[in-house]
């Protein structure tokens, strides 16, 4: 299968690579950078780099004797997979906000 | 691909157990007290989400330290059945003011009865976020909403 074909919801699909993709959609960071805020060794954030990287969620550039990663700025592919990400959590979110609202807020609030 | 593609827009529905206008409400008039606070765009954390309940009015985050960040703006206000709103959030995480560059999100509450509504969601023109970047092939398959639908199904239900 292509890789571009499974958008972003596959490759977000992993809850670390999730949580790397997020990191990065604050600020770029370094393989270490990214080590130091997640429970897992930086040989094992090169990998989910390399997958993201692979399906186009995510670029990194040397600078100085660094490579720093970043989301895709071109990333049509990044921003649908963060849209998907972004609404899946507050459909949910406002789901559970929905059934436990009061019926009529007027009343309970008085 | 021509460089001016478009991309389909992300859709789908959902049935929730509560009445029209209890869905309307909570998605807007308490849109802070359930946005997920760790998706804000702003430097400091975010505190609340307000969407001004007006056609016209601002979709925004404050954060904690009483910084505002826009989202987008209120195009469409006609409670208790239709919202439509523009997120100008682009590729680098940034708002963009420009009008242009406008994705837009509508929303509609359709009551099946008197405690069963359908929420159907529609993000479009999200080309226009990206304007002219380069769009790859292979991404212009739906099904995101989809997903994202079922996730928020299986929430409404658990709490029935």
């Amino acid at each position: 299968m292509d890789a571009n074909g499974a958008a972003g919801l596959g490759l977000l699909g992993d809850p670390t690579r999730r949580a790397i993709f997020e990191l990065l959609a604050r600020r770029p960071h370094t393989v270490g950078e990214l080590a130091q805020q997640l429970p897992i060794t930086r040989s094992a954030v090169s990998q989910h780099l390399h997958v993201l990287k692979d399906g186009g969620l995510v670029v990194s550039k040397a600078e100085g004797t660094r490579r720093i990663y970043r989301l895709n700025p071109d990333g049509v592919i990044a921003l649908r997979a963060y849209l998907d990400r972004v609404w899946a959590e507050a459909l949910t979110a406002f789901g559970k906000a929905a059934h436990a609202a009061p019926l009529d807020p007027e009343q309970e609030d008085r | 691909m021509s460089s001016t593609a478009t991309i389909p827009p992300l859709s789908g529905t959902i049935t929730v157990e509560v009445p029209v206008e209890r869905a309307f409400r909570v998605f807007t008039d308490a849109f802070g007290s359930w946005w997920p606070a760790e998706y804000h765009i702003g430097q400091a954390d975010m505190a609340t989400a307000i969407l001004e309940p007006r056609q016209g009015g601002r979709w925004y985050e404050q954060g904690v330290d009483g910084s505002e960040c826009d989202w987008g703006r209120v195009l469409a206000w006609e409670p208790p059945h239709r919202l439509v709103v523009t997120w100008q959030i682009n590729g680098q995480w940034q708002y963009d003011p420009d009008p242009a560059h406008a994705s837009e999100i509508e929303v509609r509450f359709t009551a099946d009865g008197p405690d069963q509504t359908t929420v159907t969601l529609e993000h479009r023109h999200l080309e226009r976020l990206v304007d002219g970047q380069a769009l790859r092939d292979g991404i212009t398959g739906g099904g995101g909403w989809t997903s994202l639908l079922e996730l928020f199904g299986k929430a409404a239900t658990n709490q029935a």
